[in-house]
Formats: C-alpha cells, structure tokens, sequence
C-alpha cells in the first residue's frame, strides 16, 4: 500500500536529516519487515495446522481438537508450540552435528526468503524484483538442500532414504513446475510479481475477470500438482510417509528443531499457493468498495490485501482436501507422473501459447 | 560505494572460505554442502554486479539441481561417506602448482593493471534481453550445446542400462 512505502520514505528522509548514514535506517527497516514477515508465517502455520487438523477430522467424520482454548480447540496448535518449545533438544549421538545444526536453518531461511517477492497489495512488496518469479523458484529450491542435509546428518536409515527420495522427486518435478510457470510469464512478458499482476487487469470477453486461469488453465494444473509435490504433501509425500519411513528425513528432531522444520512447511504451502494466487488468480485484483472515512487508495489496498488472503487460503483448502482424500503414489508412479504425463503436458502448453499468441497478432 | 565493497569483500571472503571446505574437506558430503554455500556465494557476487538472472539460473541450476544430484549418488554409493574413505585427490603436488601459477598471473596482473575496458550497458532488466541474445544471434550455438546436453545424458542412461 500506499501508505507504507510513504512510510519508509519518511523515516528515510527523517533519518537523513539528521545525519545517520542510509544504511543504519536502511537496516532497520529490513529487521522491521523481517520481523513482520515471520510474525505472519508464525501466526499462519499455527493458523493452518489448526485448520489441517479440523479439516481431516471433518474428512474422517471427526471432531478434531475440541478443548484447549474453547472454541473449537483454537488454541491447540499454541499449546503444541510451547510443548515443542519446552521439549528437550535431541541430537543422536553419531549424527553430523554441524549439519544436523544447520539443516533446519536452511530449510526456514529457504522459505522465508521467498517471502520477499510476495506481491500482497499494489504496492505492499518487501522488493518487487524484475525477476521476482525466477527468484521464488530458485530460493525455494534450496529448501530440499535442507532435507538432504537433515536425511544424511541424522545418520538413520529412514531418515537417508526420505531425504534420498526427497532429492529425485524435488528435481523431477521442479521441471514441469517451471514450465507450467512459463505460460503466465508469455501473457504478460514479464517475470516480476508486481507486473504480472498489472497484466491481469480488465475482463476476457467483457465478462470473466482477466486472470490468466482461464487461458491457461492447463499450467495452472500441472503447477498445482508440481506444488504438492514440493510441498511433500499427499499424494506426493513418499519422502515422509509416515506409515512406511515413520517420518523420513526429520525423524531424529525434536523439540524446537523439529518445529522449525514443521514451520518452514506450512510456510512453504504459504508461498506455493501465493505463486498460484500471483501467476494464475489475479493477485489481489478482486471487486472493492470505498469504505467510509477512508481514502479510495487506503480501502482499495485494504479489500487487496484480504482478496489476496482470500485466494490463497482457498488453494490452501484444496491442498488439505487432496491431502486427506487421495491416496500415496508409489515411487516408480511418482517418477512415471511427472517425467511421461506432466513434462509432456507443460510442454504442449508452452507450444499451444507461443503460437496462439503469434497467429493472435 | 565502500558499503558495497565491503559487501563484496564480506561475501568474497565466504565463497572463498565455503570453496576452500570443498577442496580440502575429509568429509565428501560436508564438502558437497560446503559446495551450496560456494555456489550462493556466487550468486550473491553475480547480484552484486547487477547480473540478477544470472544469480537466480545459477542458484536454480547449480544449488537445486547439479548440487542435489552429486548428494543423491554420494549418498547412493556405499562407503564413500565413511571417514576412512580417501577423498584427497593424489595429484596435489600437480594442483598447488598449478593453482600457485594462476594466483602469479593474477597478481601480476592486478599490478600492471588491467587494460581499460568499457563496462556492459547498465540494462534495466536483463533477462529480456538474454532471451532474444540467445535466440538470434546466438541461436546456433545454444542449439549445439543444446544438442551435446541431450547427447550426454543419452549416453549416461545407456550406461546405467546394462542391457
């Protein structure tokens, strides 16, 4: 919004005038956004685990968490954090310390640097990058170097193999998942998340919302696919299922460690469903009204930044929904999926649009 | 401008560190992880120089894809990430050489200084103009790498096919 980027100029212009060098408020500014960033994922992964264990139970014509807190169990994913928090810290005594340390770390900064590009409202960016898209696939990818690292260091043969799993599937389906995003990237020409959603502004046919969803709906399914898959979640998550590798790669983390690892994957879900928001939903871009005593730019972000919410925890619901209804896919199907279905598929979408878009003009 | 030099000598001094793990690690796969942190260094040099897609491709296909193999087959292969296993390669006499006569060069020519060359055009955004590069002044030899790529990975499934 607005107001926030007026905000940072000030302080900027504040700071200037009284002779600090740019880069002591330059560096507040980072810690401030820094700390706002994690506050949401914090907030949004105990919102979501919550939310995952009603879902399933509702699935499984169960309660789910009913006491702590009251309403519903609200409270209980709180509960379960100051329980992880209080929990002794485990390392096995043959374990690779330095990289049992470090593995968690990665994973986290992995997703929380991605957080960087989210576009939430016009204007509300913490870096709109030419490349912004570019850069969310490639940081994201850093976060399966991180599972590797937990697999190995932990020294435990479920725990190797979950991780050796994790590698093969993260590259196979890191393939069709760029491709799939290619589509999107050929409509607006352009790789920065702030622009892409510019581009989807107006109606197709004076009647449906501009979003690219509906010419490309076919990246938009291969992309949600390839996101479960890095995601780890079901049917895609052999690298963790629990009934055969018990947890895979973080099976010897406990306590604080274990939930950063459990933190960084809700987050991640936070960051592939904001991709799919940006690329294929129209962003923010939703119908607005102007609330009384509020400038129209200030209500404007406002409906934005709950549109984009809005969107996001909708494909956030799907991925629960698929979760607790499909079943697991076997190794050799898993590869199968994605190298003689999906790569075919992104490929023919990426022809079928440069072509479309050619004879068009 | 000196924050960016120090900057850059803060993230020279890492890449360097993380590559120095690499070459004389005991331990290969502490030596492949260090290899990550070489390779983000890199990238974080390559932003440094206003070459942000370059930064990205090289996070992208050497941290989560080249990276990620080498640890898939090391920790595929038996024995190899066992402590006893040598991991020091025998040549090193050869290598210090060699490395010893590169940091010569480069040192002489750090103080002869080098010729004055224009710097490349300060480009808003590169990663347009790379893709039309690629696809038409320099389209036949991004076919041709092309084309060993596709080359080398038909012979590797050869290989790991016996029959």
């Amino acid at each position: 919004m607005i107001t926030v980027g007026k905000l940072c100029e000030d302080f900027y212009a504040l700071t200037a005038a009284w002779g600090i060098p740019w880069i002591v408020p330059t560096l507040v500014v980072m810690t401030v956004v820094v700390g706002v960033v994690v506050a949401y994922i914090a907030v949004a992964a105990m919102f979501l685990i919550w939310w995952e264990r009603k879902i399933s139970a509702h699935i499984q014509v169960r309660f789910g968490p009913m006491r702590v807190g009251g309403w519903h169990g609200w409270a209980q994913s709180i509960a379960d954090g100051i329980k992880l928090l209080l929990k002794e810290d485990i390392i096995p005594a043959r374990a690779d310390k330095v990289i049992f340390a470090l593995a968690p770390m990665v994973v986290f900064g992995a997703s929380l640097a991605t957080y960087v590009t989210i576009p939430w409202a016009p204007g509300l960016i913490v870096k709109d990058l030419n490349i912004g898209l570019l850069y969310m696939v490639a940081i994201s990818s850093l976060t399966v170097v991180g599972i590797i690292m937990a697999g190995w260091s932990s020294n435990n043969k479920y725990a190797t193999l979950g991780a050796i799993r994790s590698a093969a599937q993260a590259v196979s389906y890191e393939v069709p998942l760029v491709l799939s995003l290619l589509g999107p990237v050929m409509l607006a020409g352009t790789m920065s998340m702030g622009r892409l959603v510019e581009a989807q502004g107006g109606t197709w046919f004076g009647i449906l919302p501009r979003w690219f969803v509906f010419p490309q709906v076919v990246a938009f399914l291969v992309y949600f696919t390839c996101a479960l898959a890095e995601c780890n979640r079901l049917p895609f998550d052999i690298p963790e299922a629990e009934s055969e590798l018990v947890a895979g790669f973080h099976i010897e983390y406990s306590g604080m460690r274990f939930a950063i690892f459990f933190l960084a994957e809700y987050a991640n879900m936070v960051v592939v469903a904001a991709i799919a928001t940006t690329l294929f939903l129209g962003g923010w871009r939703g119908p607005w009204l102007a609330i009384p005593g509020l400038s129209a730019e200030v209500s404007r972000g406002l409906f934005s930044l709950v549109w984009f919410q809005v969107k996001v925890y909708f494909l956030i619901f799907l991925m629960m929904w698929l979760r607790w209804t499909l079943n697991r896919l076997r190794v050799d199907q898993l590869m199968d999926f994605a190298w003689k279905v999906l790569l075919p598929i992104a490929f023919a979408n990426l022809i079928v649009t440069g072509l479309v878009m050619t004879l068009w003009k | 401008m000196t924050i960016n030099l120090a900057i850059f000598y803060v993230l020279a001094a890492f890449t360097v560190w993380a590559a120095a793990v690499v070459v004389l690690g005991k331990n290969i796969v502490r030596a492949a992880v260090a290899l990550i942190f070489a390779f983000c260094g890199m990238a974080a040099l390559y932003v440094l120089l206003d070459a942000e897609f370059l930064a990205a491709v090289q996070v992208l296909i050497y941290v989560g894809g080249i990276t990620i193999l080498l640890l898939f087959a090391i920790m595929l292969t038996s024995r190899i990430s066992s402590p006893t296993a040598r991991v020091i390669n025998d040549q090193v006499l050869l290598s210090a050489v060699a490395a010893v006569g590169l940091l010569v060069a480069l040192i002489y020519a750090a103080i002869r200084g080098i010729p004055e060359f224009p710097g490349p055009p300060r480009l808003p955004e590169t990663a347009p103009f790379i893709g039309r590069a690629l696809l038409t002044t320099y389209v036949l030899p991004f076919e041709a790498v092309s084309i060993l790529l596709l080359a080398g990975m038909v012979g590797a499934i050869i290989l790991a096919r016996k029959e």
